[in-house]
């Protein structure tokens, strides 16, 4: 291993993570609700009663972030190198993963771990350890 | 009461999906280069996750103390506490689908309302992901489906 400090940002990611603990503490506090994102869009999906309002809210503010950046700034670069087939294999087993597992990062990841739950750090070691597995495969044992 | 509720729910989509910009998270570059443990890895994004839940901790530990929110709403926090199959095999599922486009679900939402199609295409297959969790574990809506 070694680190790549040419790319390393951690003032950046840094306040972005303390926007994304204040957006799930203004849900929690305010709505009642844990901002987890496969929950909320699962949700959506299932169209549970009395629960697609918030949840369509919350979607929409996500939609809209980029469009509401773009009037002042320049977006920040989205580089996405997967090809088709791979990004529809990712996306059926990110959509059925979180959903099985009840929750993804933010989930399981932020809420989860600011609530100290150990079902989540279980969740959440399971998703890291995952990703780490699959990018070793795939970048140094296959080599794509 | 309802109208607050919407608006605040949108208000922290909106921060929510600012903050991922902000981090870095919403580009699948960058994710994987973090996930890249063995290559030459960018450790920027395990940075998102203290700054996450710095800032998350107090908040839920305050929620935790309460029963209905500012707005009258009824606090959900969950309760379980089991580490079962579903979670190990759900989890595990969707750490190699992140691993595979360095997407996952609220990135995902946040790069398709940028317009990105490869986004788009990944949002698209995630959500039928989801819907197939959906009539999977409700047998009668499968049954109707079929």
């Amino acid at each position: 291993m070694t680190i790549d400090w040419t790319a390393f940002t951690p003032w950046s990611a840094l306040a972005g993570g303390a926007m994304i603990g204040l957006a799930s503490a203004l849900l929690l506090l305010l709505n009642g609700r844990i901002a987890g994102i496969s929950g909320i869009l699962g949700g959506l999906i299932s169209r549970t009663p009395g629960e697609t309002g918030w949840r369509a809210a919350f979607t929409i503010g996500l939609l809209i972030g980029p469009t509401l950046w773009a009037l002042f700034n320049v977006l920040p670069a989205i580089r996405i190198e997967a090809g088709y087939p791979m990004l529809i294999a990712a996306g059926l087993l990110v959509g059925l993963g979180t959903r099985y597992g009840s929750g993804c990062t933010s989930g399981h990841g932020v809420c989860g771990l600011s609530r100290l739950s150990p079902r989540s750090l279980a969740a959440t070691l399971i998703f890291m350890a995952g990703g780490f597995a699959t990018v070793f495969v795939v970048r140094h044992l296959l080599g794509v | 009461m309802m109208n607050k509720s919407i608006l605040s729910a949108f208000a922290a989509g909106l921060i929510f999906g600012l903050g991922l910009l902000v981090s870095g998270m919403a580009n699948p570059e960058k994710v994987l280069a973090f996930l890249d443990l063995f290559g030459n890895w960018d450790p920027s994004l395990a940075l998102v996750m203290v700054g996450a839940i710095g800032v998350g901790l107090p908040f839920f530990y305050i929620a935790k103390g309460r029963d209905v929110t500012v707005l009258g709403k009824q606090i959900q926090m969950p309760s379980r506490r089991d580490i079962d199959r579903p979670l190990v095999v759900g989890s595990l599922m969707f750490g190699v689908g992140w691993g595979l486009a360095g997407f996952c679900p609220g990135p995902a939402v946040v790069a398709t309302g940028a317009g990105e199609i490869k986004a788009i295409v990944f949002t698209v297959a995630m959500l039928a992901g989801m819907g197939l969790f959906a009539l999977i574990s409700r047998p009668e809506a499968a049954k109707a489906a079929s």
